[in-house]
C-alpha cells in the first residue's frame, strides 16, 4: 500500500520532471527553429533560397555573405553602430538611474506627471519626430555625429531603463538602506554597496534594451547620419528592396552582433541574493 | 543636502534631456495635428476618422493586442519561473529564450514570411510529412483567420523576451526564505506561485505589461510583411499619411490617437496592478 | 612676352585646377532609386567611379530621403548635392526648393519628359535621368496553356483571363501574380493599364460605365490570381519560386528573375482592351536642392549622368533605360534585353495607347494613387458593389482634381481648367 503510494509519487515526480524538461526543450526549439531557418537561407545559394521545397539543411554556400564582405564601408559602419549603441547604453543608465532612485524613494509633487512624461516618450514613433530633430541637429552641428544619434537613441532607451529599474527598486525594502545608514554609510555608499548589487539584473536588462534598441533603429540613423552611417542604416533600409538571398544574409549579419552582446552580459540578469545563491 | 529638493535634483537630468530631445519636437508635431493652414482645427482628426479604413485598422490593432499580450504574459511568466528553478544550464536556456530581443524587425519579418509563404518552410515540412499534397496558401485573403494567427504567432515569438527579461530580474529579488518557509508548510508549487511569486512580482508585472501594451499599439513591420494589404493597423496608416500622402497633419493626428489609446490602457493597467503603499515586501 | 603670358597662363591654369579640385569635396548623391544593395554597389563602382572626383552615393527609402531633404531645406543648409528620384517625388516639392537647371542645356530625347521636368514652371526643375515601364512576364511552362490563336505579343485582356484560367485548370492553382502588397506598385496598373485600355482615360472616365466593365474584368482576372498576391511586392520573387507563372510588374522589379534564369522566363507587352493597349512610363530625374553645398560640383555630376556612356552604365546597373539617344551595346544583361524588347513591342503595337505620368498634382500625388488603391481594395478584396464604390471614390477624386487644378493628361482628352471627373 505505502509502496504503491511511494511508487506513484515517485512516478508523478518523474513524469513531472519529464514534462518540465520537455517543455524547456520545446520552448527552446520554438525560439531557435525560426533563427535556424534564417541561417539556412543565409548559407544557401540564390537558387535554393527561391526553390520549393526548401532544404532544411544549410548547404554552406557563402556567396551571399561574401557579397557583403566586399561591400565598401561595412567595417566603418560596424564601428559606428557599436559606438552609438555603447554611448546610448551608458547615457541612458547614467541619466536614468538618479531619476529611478528619486521615483522609488521619495514622494514629491509632480511625480505622476513625470512618470507620464516618461511613458509618453515610449509611445511615440520616432519617424515622425525625425524631421524637427534633424533641423535642430543641422543647426547646432550635431548632425552626422555618432554622439548626436546616440542622444536620439537615448530618448528611446531611457524610458525602458527608468521603468525597469524602477519596478525592481520598489521591490527592495527601504529598511535595508536604513540599516546601512545606521552602520555609517551615506546615502551614496548605501546605494552603491547595498542597493546597486541588487538591481544589477535590472540595469543589465536596461543595458540590453538600450543596446538592442540603438542597434536596430533605422529611421533616425538614416536621416541623421550621412558619412557616419550605422550598420543598420547602411544595410537595413535598402534590404527590403533587394533580392531574397541578400535580404536573408543582410538580416543575419545584423542579428549576430546583437546576439554576441546579449551573450556577453547574460549572467548579470540574475540577482545576487535571490536565486543566484541557491 | 536638503531632502525636499533632492528628488527634483535627481530627476533634473532626465527631464531636461527629454524636454530637449522629445518634448520640443513632440510639441511641434502635435501642433501640426491641430492646424491645416488656417488656425486651430479638428479637421485632421475628422479626416482620419472618416476614412473607411480607420475603423478596420483600429479594430485590428486592438484585437491583435488583446490576442497577443495575454499569451505573452502567460508564456513569459512560465518561462521566468522555469528558468529561476533551474540548476544546470540556466544561463544557456535563459540566453536562448532572450535571443529574439536582438532580432531586428526586418529580420523577424523575413523569417516569418519565409515560414508562412506559399513556398515556405511550413509548407515544406508539411508536405515532407505527407500532411498536404500541394503547398497551401496560408497568407491569403480567403483565410483571414489564418493570417491573423500567423501575425499573432510571429509577434509572440518576437516580443515575449522583453517581458521575460523584466520578470526574470523581478523574480530574482524575491527572498528565497519565503519559498523555504512555504516548503516547510508543505505548500504546493502552484500555491507558492500564486501566493508568493505573483504578489511579490507585481511591480515587475506592471512594468512588463505597460511596456508591452504600448509597444503592441505601435506594431507595424511584421504585420505589414505577413498581413500585406489584408491587415491594416494604425501605425501602418500613420506612415502612409506621413510618407505616401505627405500629409503630416493627418499623420500627427493619427499618432495622437494612438498615444491616447496607449495612455488609456497604461492607466488601466497601473490601476489594476496597483502596488499598495508599504506593502512591497 | 609670349613666354611670360604662357607661364602666367600655366600658373593660373594650375591654380584653377587646384582650387577646383579642393572645392570639389565628395558630392553627396541622395537617391530613392537603385535601392537594392547590389544596384547601389553597381552605381558606386560602375557608374559613378568615372566621374573623376568621388561621389558619395546614398540610396534611401523614400520616407527617410524626404525627411532628410526637408530638414536640410528647413535648416537652410545641407549636405546633399544632387537628388535622384521619381517624377512624382519632385512634383510634390516646392519648385523654389530646386535649382533651375535650364542653363545646363541638358534634355531628354522625349519632349513629353522635358515638359514634365519643368513641373508646370518655365524652368528645368529637374533633368530627366532614366526611364522604365511596367510589363508582363511569364514562366515558359505557362506558354503551352495560351488560348488557341492568341499571340503572346498582342494579347487582349480577355485572352489573358482565358490563359490564367487555363493555367489554373491545368495546375489546380491560380498562377497569375499581381503586386498588391502595400509596397507593390498596383496603383500604376489601374492608372496606366486597366483604365486606359477600357475607358481611354484615367480621370474623366473614372466612374464611367466602361470603368464598371474594366473592374468586372479585373475581378475575373483576380479569380485566377494567386490569393497570396496581397503580400507580393517584387514579382521576381514569385516568378523564381514558381508561386506565380504570369505576372505584371515594374521592369526593374522583374530583373532578377531574368538574370538568374534567363532561359526560363519570357517578357511580353501588357494586354489590350477595347480602347487599345494602355501603358505608362516610369520617369526618374536628377535635381539639385537649393541647399546644395557645392553647386558647381553638383551640376557637373548632373551633366556627367546624362553622358551616353554613363547612361549605358546606369542601364546595366539599374535596369532603367537611357533618356537620350544612344546606341545600345549587344552585351547587355538578360533582364535588360528581355524588358527592352517587350517595351519596344508595346510602344510599336498598332493599338498602343500610351499614357502620361500625372502632372500638376503637386503633393496630392499620393492621395491620387490612394483613390485607385482604395477602389481596388473595396471592390476586389472587400467584394463591394462596383457602381457604389466608383460613385463614392469619384467624389474624392473630384476633390483632389479641383483642389490642385491639375489639367487632364493623356490618354484623357485635354481640359481647360481642372480635369473633370465625368
Amino acid at each position: 500500500m505505502t509502496d504503491t503510494v511511494l511508487v506513484d509519487a515517485a512516478n508523478t515526480r518523474k513524469w513531472g520532471r519529464y514534462l518540465y524538461i520537455s517543455s524547456v526543450v520545446l520552448l527552446c526549439a520554438w525560439v531557435l527553429v525560426p533563427i535556424y531557418f534564417l541561417m539556412v537561407n543565409t548559407l544557401s545559394s540564390p537558387e535554393t533560397v527561391n526553390s520549393f521545397p526548401k532544404t532544411l539543411v544549410p548547404e554552406f554556400d557563402l556567396g551571399s555573405l561574401t557579397f557583403f564582405a566586399g561591400f565598401a564601408g561595412m567595417l566603418t559602419a560596424l564601428k559606428n553602430s557599436v559606438l552609438v549603441a555603447g554611448m546610448t547604453m551608458v547615457m541612458s543608465i547614467l541619466i536614468g538611474a538618479p531619476a529611478v532612485y528619486a521615483l522609488s524613494r521619495f514622494e514629491f509633487r509632480g511625480k505622476s506627471t513625470f512618470r507620464l512624461l516618461i511613458l509618453l516618450t515610449r509611445a511615440f514613433p520616432l519617424p515622425l519626430l525625425a524631421l524637427p530633430l534633424a533641423v535642430m541637429f543641422i543647426r547646432t552641428g550635431l548632425d552626422d555625429t555618432a554622439f548626436g544619434l546616440a542622444l536620439v537613441h537615448t530618448t528611446l532607451a531611457v524610458p525602458f531603463a527608468v521603468l525597469i529599474t524602477f519596478s525592481l527598486f520598489s521591490g527592495i525594502p527601504i529598511e535595508l538602506e536604513e540599516a546601512a545608514w545606521t552602520l555609517g554609510c551615506t546615502r551614496l555608499t548605501a546605494f552603491t554597496m547595498v542597493v546597486l548589487p541588487l538591481i544589477m539584473p535590472g540595469i543589465t536588462a536596461s543595458a540590453i534594451f538600450a543596446f538592442v534598441i540603438s542597434w536596430n533603429e533605422v529611421f533616425a540613423a538614416a536621416v541623421l547620419t550621412i558619412e557616419n552611417r550605422t550598420l543598420t542604416a547602411f544595410l537595413l533600409q535598402n534590404l527590403d528592396t533587394s533580392p531574397l538571398h541578400l535580404k536573408f544574409a543582410g538580416g543575419f549579419i545584423l542579428v549576430v552582433p546583437a546576439l554576441i552582446f546579449i551573450f556577453a552580459v547574460r549572467k548579470y540578469l540574475f540577482a545576487m541574493w535571490g536565486i543566484a545563491n541557491r | 543636502m536638503n531632502a525636499r529638493y533632492l528628488p527634483y535634483i535627481l530627476i533634473l537630468p532626465v527631464t531636461l534631456f527629454l524636454c530637449v530631445f522629445f518634448l520640443y519636437p513632440f510639441v511641434l508635431v502635435a501642433q501640426q495635428a491641430f492646424t491645416t493652414g488656417s488656425g486651430f482645427t479638428f479637421d485632421n482628426f475628422r479626416e482620419i476618422t472618416s476614412h473607411w479604413k480607420f475603423p478596420i485598422s483600429l479594430t485590428n490593432t486592438l484585437l491583435l493586442a488583446a490576442a497577443v499580450v495575454p499569451v505573452q504574459l502567460a508564456l513569459a511568466l512560465l518561462m521566468a519561473t522555469m528558468v529561476s528553478r533551474m540548476g544546470k544550464g540556466r544561463d544557456l536556456v535563459l540566453y536562448i529564450w532572450t535571443i529574439p530581443l536582438g532580432i531586428s524587425d526586418l529580420a523577424a519579418e523575413l523569417i516569418w514570411l519565409a515560414i508562412f509563404e506559399q513556398s515556405g518552410f511550413l509548407n515544406t515540412m508539411m508536405s515532407g510529412l505527407g500532411v498536404i499534397d500541394k503547398p497551401v496558401n496560408f497568407l491569403s485573403y480567403e483565410h483571414p483567420g489564418v493570417v491573423f494567427l500567423a501575425i499573432a504567432l510571429a509577434e509572440i515569438w518576437r516580443a515575449t523576451a522583453i517581458m521575460l527579461v523584466i520578470l526574470v530580474a523581478g523574480i530574482g529579488l524575491i527572498p528565497k526564505e519565503y519559498y523555504e518557509a512555504a516548503d516547510v508548510f508543505g505548500a504546493s508549487k502552484w500555491k507558492q506561485f500564486t501566493r508568493i511569486t505573483l504578489p511579490m512580482l507585481r511591480p515587475s508585472l506592471q512594468t512588463a505589461l505597460v511596456l508591452r501594451v504600448i509597444l503592441a499599439f505601435e506594431i507595424f513591420a511584421v504585420v505589414a510583411a505577413l498581413g500585406g494589404t489584408l491587415f491594416p493597423v494604425l501605425m501602418g496608416e500613420t506612415y502612409t499619411y506621413q510618407f505616401d500622402l505627405l500629409n503630416s497633419g493627418a499623420a500627427a493626428a493619427m499618432v495622437l490617437v494612438i498615444l491616447a489609446i496607449s495612455i488609456g490602457f497604461t492607466l488601466i493597467i497601473l490601476r489594476i496592478l496597483r502596488v499598495p503603499k508599504g506593502a512591497s515586501i | 612676352m609670349t613666354l611670360f603670358t604662357k607661364v602666367i597662363g600655366a600658373a593660373t591654369g594650375a591654380a584653377l585646377t587646384c582650387t577646383a579640385f579642393a572645392a570639389q569635396a565628395d558630392v553627396l548623391f541622395g537617391s530613392t532609386q537603385a535601392n537594392p544593395v547590389e544596384e547601389q554597389q553597381e552605381m558606386r563602382e560602375q557608374v559613378l567611379s568615372g566621374f573623376g572626383s568621388p561621389v558619395d552615393y546614398q540610396s534611401n527609402d523614400g520616407g527617410a530621403w524626404l525627411t532628410r531633404l526637408n530638414a536640410e531645406l528647413q535648416a537652410g543648409s545641407g549636405s546633399i548635392g544632387a537628388l535622384g528620384a521619381l517624377h512624382g517625388d519632385f512634383s510634390a516639392m516646392n519648385p523654389d526648393d530646386l535649382v533651375d537647371l535650364t542653363d545646363l542645356g541638358l534634355s531628354s530625347n522625349s519632349e513629353k519628359f522635358n515638359t514634365l521636368a519643368k513641373l508646370g514652371t518655365d524652368q528645368m526643375q529637374y533633368v530627366p535621368w532614366m526611364q522604365a515601364s511596367y510589363i508582363m512576364a511569364a514562366n515558359k511552362q505557362a506558354l503551352q496553356y495560351l488560348p488557341v490563336g492568341a499571340d503572346i505579343d498582342a494579347l487582349t485582356y480577355d485572352q489573358l483571363i482565358q490563359w490564367t484560367a487555363n493555367v489554373q485548370e491545368a495546375t489546380g492553382e491560380p498562377k497569375f501574380g499581381f503586386p498588391a502588397s502595400p509596397k507593390g506598385l498596383k496603383h500604376r496598373f489601374f492608372q496606366g493599364y486597366l483604365y486606359p485600355s477600357y475607358t481611354n482615360g484615367v480621370v474623366r472616365t473614372f466612374a464611367s460605365d466602361e470603368a464598371v466593365v474594366a473592374w468586372e474584368k479585373f475581378r475575373e482576372l483576380w479569380s485566377h490570381t494567386n490569393p497570396g498576391s496581397t503580400n507580393f511586392s517584387f514579382m521576381q520573387e514569385q516568378l523564381l519560386s514558381g508561386d506565380a507563372w504570369i505576372v505584371f510588374d515594374h521592369t526593374s522589379r522583374l530583373a532578377q528573375a531574368f538574370n538568374d534564369r534567363p532561359d526560363d522566363f519570357v517578357a511580353f507587352p501588357a494586354p489590350a482592351g477595347p480602347t487599345g493597349r494602355g501603358f505608362m512610363p516610369v520617369l526618374a530625374g536628377i535635381a539639385i536642392p537649393r541647399t546644395a553645398p557645392d553647386m558647381d560640383a553638383a551640376k557637373a555630376l548632373v551633366t556627367y549622368l546624362l553622358k551616353p556612356e554613363t547612361q549605358i552604365a546606369t542601364l546595366r546597373a539599374t535596369n532603367f533605360f537611357p533618356v537620350i539617344d544612344v546606341a545600345l551595346p549587344d552585351d547587355l544583361p538578360p533582364s535588360v534585353k528581355a524588358a527592352g524588347a517587350a517595351v519596344a513591342k508595346m510602344s510599336a503595337s498598332a493599338d498602343a495607347n500610351p499614357g502620361l505620368l500625372p502632372a500638376g498634382l503637386g503633393d496630392k500625388g499620393g492621395d491620387f494613387s490612394r483613390v485607385y488603391v482604395d477602389t481596388f481594395e473595396r471592390i476586389i478584396l472587400a467584394g463591394q458593389d462596383i457602381r457604389t464604390v466608383l460613385d463614392d471614390q469619384k467624389v474624392v477624386l473630384d476633390g483632389i482634381m479641383k483642389e490642385t487644378g491639375a489639367r487632364c493628361w493623356a490618354p484623357d482628352a485635354p481640359s481647360e481648367g481642372a480635369c473633370p471627373v465625368e
